[in-house]
């Protein structure tokens, strides 16, 4: 599939010399152009102008209750949303998260309602279970060298039966409520809920092994082309199978905070949340080929899920309606990239039949290709080659 | 070499060639292991097999699905996936039912063609952007799935359409047997004939499969790649429209959440049945011995006396080890395949 992408992408840069590849930045641009003229910061000012729309017409959105309840509930999201980045960022897909969410909650019903462990105890099993999900399929994936999207769908199966299967239709409610409170509680008198801490750690923890770190560094390399990350010395499989673990233990994570906010364990919790998660994800600037993306783009995207959900709820409209925006936005974000290349390409194919009437096309590319450096700004960008693998982020 | 090769494989019959190609496929295993899970349960209770309503839901219960799998098996073999037809499902289903209150005495066979002109319509939406809009079709339908669904939701609210609403003779459909076998089976087999006979035999068929296993080598050789996805789309949301209407005759009541899951389902079906996620192969027959197999453990768990809340999980390991073997299976033919080219 990317390797169709790689192709089409590659052609149709012929007739635009300006994109020296599939996910480079144009690096003649100004670094300010680059930073704010991006994917990832077209849907921050979405978010920013949702937010200032919601503050100003919507009753109540501002108040304290709004935004408590806002974050909790997209809380476990944002988790997932994480690690299932740098999972899409290297070219897989993870759909078993909500299940291995399931299993998780189940886990911990069990064994603090039903076997008498306490929380911490049982919430360290259901994680470690949880790892185990992800060493699954990231063993599948990574190793028996499987198709991402068929392993997880059948575990998004598998880990869901098995949620279901333990418990039956039955719901495990007696939770210690100490832990339930301390789940729901608000940091001191703030209206911002405590589960932010654990989650504002994460979000850092993951925006440096993204951004900051080779393994992280790695994962675009994979995201572009397995075969040359390899060669250059990312080993593909072992970070393929971390992003996996990663998505199944924050997933257990995610799912043990759920249990204990709502004080109950069931085998049909989160349903369906894996794809409100690649939604927010997808939302959020990351290319579903793998090697693009970014963290703030990502928190963003599940945000904007958050604040319209909570919005559209507080204005009477319901969550059908909800579902219908989030499948709009969803098909146009992806959409977008390709409109904005039709548009260009019509413009250039205008100007240039004004510009050069009869001038064949092949001759006048590759002086084009190799001069767009020099001619916008300055000599640091000379070799557009060298400068690219740092391109793939900002 | 594929002289040496083509003249090597000559000096087996015709014959024995076609019994073992039929011995070695997916398909063959899967009836297989179809028919060893009936013998088993109807070991354990007679009346599996050997009763009017047992032998009637063997049959009846896994139409709907196989319907689904069918229209999942061809846009996967073009590599692409569609997520929405379980949404779909649900609008066609409860436009059906809608439209028998609505418009007393609508004729039933107005409403099986409109039934799968909408979800030909909904399959031509994602077909749409899938081709003309170069997105990934994994990203496309999880968002048409949203929208279709919240379509639904929306236009049912916490509404439902129960038997009573719908006229006798289209509930009897849903039950109706033609020399005891159900009619919906009929329909289901007779779609999975014409869908099979499509991709084996006709040209445009063939070219299914040379787009999904290379699209851009198809495109340069001239196949318009375009028409084709597009088409393997409308077909896809075609079957899933029949499928709702079939869901609102067999089952009576229809609510908004009707199908819900099934995406899943449908495409589990077509990879347990050996079609390729990444296109290129397969057939829909084993999309919809997949189907049969998935419907036909669900009922027989609680027989041999595992809780049927584990049906899940025995459906995904099904997944899991169809692919594995899938795995398995290509890499010991291509390692075959390079002894034979050492040895040559």
């Amino acid at each position: 599939m990317t390797a169709a992408t790689r192709a089409t992408t590659g052609a149709s840069t012929s007739e635009r010399p300006r994109e020296v590849g599939r996910s480079y930045a144009a690096y003649h641009r100004p670094w300010w152009f680059r930073t704010f003229v991006s994917a990832e910061f077209l849907i921050i000012a979405l978010l920013v102008l949702v937010w200032l729309i919601a503050t100003t017409s919507v009753d109540n959105f501002s108040g304290p209750l709004t935004v408590r309840y806002l974050l909790m509930d997209i809380a476990p999201l944002m988790m997932i949303a994480l690690p299932m980045t740098l999972v899409i960022i290297t070219g897989q897909i993870d759909l078993s998260v909500a299940s291995t969410m399931g299993l998780s909650s189940v886990l911990v019903g069990i064994l603090h309602v039903q076997v008498g462990l306490s929380i911490p105890v049982a919430g360290l099993l259901a994680i470690l279970v949880g790892v185990l999900c992800g060493v699954f399929n990231g063993f599948l994936v990574a190793y028996v060298k499987l198709p991402s999207l068929a392993v997880t769908i059948g575990t998004l199966a598998l880990y869901r039966g098995i949620a279901v299967g333990l418990l039956g239709t039955t719901a495990l409610t007696d939770f210690d409520q100490g832990w339930s409170d301390l789940a729901t509680s608000s940091i001191g008198e703030s209206r911002i809920p405590a589960i932010m801490i654990p989650v504002v750690i994460l979000i850092l923890a993951f925006a440096v092994l993204l951004h900051f770190t080779p393994f992280g560094r790695g994962l675009y390399d994979i995201g572009h082309n397995e075969q040359a990350a390899w060669f250059s010395g990312v080993n593909v499989a072992r970070s393929q199978m971390t992003t996996f673990i990663l998505t199944g233990s924050v997933s257990a994570a995610a799912g043990i905070f759920y249990t204990l906010r709502f004080g109950n364990s069931r085998g049909d919790n989160a349903t369906g949340l894996e794809l409100e998660v690649i939604a927010a994800v997808l939302l959020g600037g990351v290319l579903i080929f793998g090697g693009r993306g970014a963290i703030h783009g990502v928190l963003a995207g599940a945000l904007l899920i958050g604040v319209l959900s909570s919005a559209l709820r507080l204005e009477g409209v319901t969550v059908n309606v909800i579902n219908i925006i989030i499948g709009l936005l969803l098909v146009v974000s992806v959409l977008a990239p390709t409109l904005v290349a039709g548009v260009q390409r019509l413009r250039s194919r205008l100007g240039g039949s004004s510009s050069a009437p009869g001038g064949s096309p092949p001759t006048t590319e590759p002086s084009e290709a190799s001069s767009p450096a020099p001619r916008n700004s300055g000599p640091q960008n000379s070799t557009p080659h060298e400068k690219a693998p740092r391109a793939t982020t900002h | 070499m594929s002289a040496e090769t083509l003249s090597r494989q000559d000096r087996q019959s015709a014959t024995t060639r076609a019994v073992r190609s039929i011995l070695a496929s997916r398909e063959t295993a899967i009836v297989l292991v179809i028919l060893a899970i009936i013998a088993v349960a109807t070991a354990m209770n007679q009346s599996f097999l050997f009763s009017g309503q047992g032998w009637r839901d063997l049959l009846l219960t896994p139409s709907i699905l196989m319907v689904m799998a069918v229209g999942s098996a061809v846009v996967i073999i073009t590599r692409n996936v569609d997520l929405s037809v379980g949404s779909t499902l649900a609008i066609t289903a409860y436009m059906s039912g809608r439209l028998f209150v609505d418009l007393p005495g609508t004729p039933i066979i107005v409403v099986v063609l409109l039934g799968i002109l909408v979800g030909a319509v909904l399959g031509l939406i994602n077909g749409a952007l899938v081709a003309f809009g170069k997105v990934p079709a994994l990203v496309v339908t999880l968002g048409t799935m949203y929208i279709y669904r919240g379509a639904v939701l929306t236009w049912a609210g916490s509404d439902r359409i129960n038997a009573s609403d719908m006229p006798r003779e289209f509930l009897g459909l849903g039950t109706m047997q033609i020399v005891s076998i159900p009619l919906l089976t009929i329909v289901a087999v007779l779609v999975l004939i014409v869908a099979g006979y499509w991709l084996a035999s006709t040209r445009s068929g063939r070219e299914m499969y040379a787009i999904g296993s290379d699209p851009e080598a198809a495109k340069l050789y001239g196949l318009p790649t375009t028409k084709r996805v597009i088409t393997a789309f409308i077909l896809g949301g075609a079957l899933a429209g029949l499928a709702g209407v079939m869901y609102a005759a067999r089952y009576g009541t229809v609510s908004a959440s009707a199908g819900l899951g099934w995406e899943f389902q449908a495409i589990g079906a077509a990879v347990i049945g050996g079609v390729a996620i990444f296109g290129g192969s397969g057939t829909v027959w084993g999309a919809a011995f997949g189907a049969i197999l998935l419907m036909t453990i669900n009922r027989v768990l609680p027989i041999v006396g595992i809780p049927d809340f584990w049906q899940r999980a025995v459906v995904g390991a099904l997944i899991i080890g169809a692919i594995v073997l899938d795995r398995y299976l290509s890499v010991r033919r291509h390692r075959k395949l390079q002894e034979a080219r050492d040895d040559a």
